[in-house]
């Protein structure tokens, strides 16, 4: 089977200080990944430079076996939410119109249909009374709901979420989980940055532990181990032990 | 608990119909000033008079348009940068083509368009932050304008004169090819701004989700920059390179408080720019030695504070009168 993603020697370097170095990594069709590691270890970069988003200094990313020229309406994309201006004069609905510009191509404006999918895909993350919304008037868990949604219309195979959890209340966290359940059940491969080591075990099936360099990656079982995660954050790792049981957060 | 809305109840107009509206009461003061200026003033409309307001009008127009989106991608300065640049390309015009219009333009684009570039790269290969770049790059490039302007005036050409008026801009010169020229190229900008309409929004709102779609957004972006320069070099002959950006940005920051849509904003911020363009204008042509930059800028400048201060949702005294209802509620319950 060919891996969804496959990243070969990737390196990135911001002026001269090495972000990601001599990253291999092969992440399976239809897995859940989370990608966890201190402030630095440079997982965004490494979505990023997946993305083509930023130049890299070294290595090779194949999508299914393609380049990302030719796989690019596979790939889908959820940028951190802090990345726009949600000041920006449009709606909630025009902003998940986006998801569908690429497509479009030159000079043609989207229609009734496109209005339409844009529409089912606020549906599915529980912001449909929202669609005439100014973006202005959202709160952070609803922005990322939106970004979510303009992701779902790209209704890509391949999907890199960055930090999407990131200061979201506890409605939007139940939602993005269930988005990702129902996203794995339909086959798609999802990639997400993550910060919060206590949810990765319910959340997602596969894990890379980065920290500038890969340290391991594989399923939750086999790579998300304390003695494992000590290597990625170094000295700066009690959480793991001393987390709260399960039984707190399940539903 | 009390029921306290957090939406503005401003919802009760909706966005749409408010703009409407003002637009119509904009062409309605618009067209009402003319007879007023008549009345009061005693000002006649002869061949002059009719050609700057047509021409101010215009360009306020398509300045205002186009500024809409210089001023969501942040770049007001850059836009100041890029009109202060201009003018040592208007010297060196006149050194190689004389005293004519379209080179004059021309060397600004080039001037402006060089200057922005040089900008860019700064940021890109040194360690500079934009604003020392946009610093550094406008106070050069207007300073070897200046220096330029001068050594042409030592030369004793006679057709020099009134070159100098290109820094505060002199409507009162206009002829009717100044008009034809802004209304062309001012109608294949907007065309131009129509056609990639849905990939200029999406660049300006995320530059980084337009580039993962397979958007050009470099050379997209390049585009935006230059419809950015042409409203600038279009506008140079009446606004002048020091104040043009407001005719640029003024109308846009006006029309934002208006309206929570892109296309609204840009309509009305044509509005307001024609409404600005045209009376700032007028007002300079009744005197030769009135400047046209500073006339306009008063006029545009008054239609940012009125918005900043009256928009429904947005505005100062708007903002204030919710939240003294918002206390009148809390202690009535």
């Amino acid at each position: 089977m060919t891996a969804a993603l496959s990243i070969r020697d990737l390196t990135v370097a911001y002026q001269d200080k090495p972000a990601v170095w001599d990253v291999d990594l092969d992440v399976p069709e239809g897995v859940l990944m989370g990608v966890v590691g201190p402030n630095g270890a440079g997982k965004s970069t490494l979505i990023k430079a997946a993305l083509n988003l930023i130049p890299r200094a070294a290595g090779e990313i194949r999508f299914y076996g393609k380049s990302y020229a030719q796989a690019r309406d596979l790939v889908g994309y959820v940028p951190q939410r802090g990345s726009v201006d949600w000041d920006f004069p449009t709606s909630v609905l025009d902003v998940v119109t986006m998801g569908l510009y690429g497509r479009l191509g030159w000079f043609r404006r989207p229609g009734k249909a496109d209005q339409a999918a844009a529409r089912a895909a606020l549906d599915q993350v529980g912001l449909a009374d929202y669609a005439d919304r100014q973006i202005s008037q959202l709160s952070g868990g609803q922005q990322q709901r939106t970004f979510l949604a303009r992701a779902l219309v790209q209704d890509a195979r391949l999907y890199f979420m960055d930090e999407p959890f990131a200061a979201v209340d506890a409605v939007t966290e139940r939602a993005i989980v269930e988005l990702l359940r129902v996203l794995r059940s339909r086959g798609k491969t999802v990639i997400v940055v993550h910060h919060d080591l206590a949810t990765v075990d319910q959340y997602f099936d596969y894990v890379t532990l980065l920290n500038v360099e890969v340290v391991a990656s594989g399923t939750v079982k086999d790579t998300f181990t304390p003695e494992l995660l000590r290597q990625t954050y170094g000295g700066r790792m009690n959480t793991v032990e001393t987390r709260p049981p399960l039984a707190l957060t399940g539903d | 608990m009390t029921t306290l809305t957090l939406v503005p109840s401003s919802a009760s107009v909706p966005d749409s119909r408010r703009v409407w509206i003002l637009i119509g009461v904009l062409v309605i003061v618009g067209v009402l000033f003319i007879p007023f200026s008549i009345a009061v003033w005693g000002v006649e409309y002869n061949y002059t008079l009719r050609t700057v307001a047509v021409g101010g009008a215009l360009l306020g127009a398509i300045c205002g348009v186009i500024g809409s989106f210089a001023v969501l991608r942040r770049e007001s300065l850059v836009g100041d940068a890029l009109s202060h640049a201009a003018l040592p390309g208007v010297g060196v015009g006149f050194l190689i083509a004389g005293r004519d219009m379209n080179a004059l333009l021309i060397g600004a684009g080039i001037s402006s368009w060089l200057g922005v570039q040089f900008i860019g790269a700064l940021t890109r290969t040194t360690r500079l932050k934009q604003d020392t770049a946009l610093g550094i790059v406008l106070a050069a490039w207007f300073a070897a304008g200046i220096a330029l302007l001068a050594f042409i005036q030592t030369t004793g050409n006679a057709a020099q004169a009134g070159l100098d008026k290109f820094i505060f801009g002199q409507a009162a010169a206009m002829v009717e090819s100044d008009v034809t020229r802004i209304a062309a190229f001012g109608i294949f900008m907007l065309v131009v701004l129509l056609l990639f309409w849905k990939e200029f929004t999406l660049i300006t709102f995320d530059p980084g989700f337009a580039r993962a779609n397979g958007i050009r957004v470099g050379i997209l972006s390049t585009l935006l920059s230059a419809l950015i320069v042409a409203a600038v070099v279009l506008g140079l002959q009446i606004a002048g390179v020091i104040l043009m950006v407001g005719l640029l940005i003024a109308p846009g920051v006006a029309a934002r408080q208006w309206t929570h849509r892109l296309g609204q904003m840009c309509a009305l911020a044509g509005v307001f720019g024609a409404f600005a363009g045209g009376v700032g204008a007028i007002l300079s042509a009744l005197d030769s030695d009135i400047p046209t930059g500073p006339m306009i800028i008063v006029a545009s400048s008054a239609l940012v504070v009125l918005s900043l201060a009256f928009a429904p949702g947005r505005g100062i005294v708007w903002a204030w009168l919710k939240a003294r209802a918002d206390r009148r509620q809390y202690k009535t319950v």
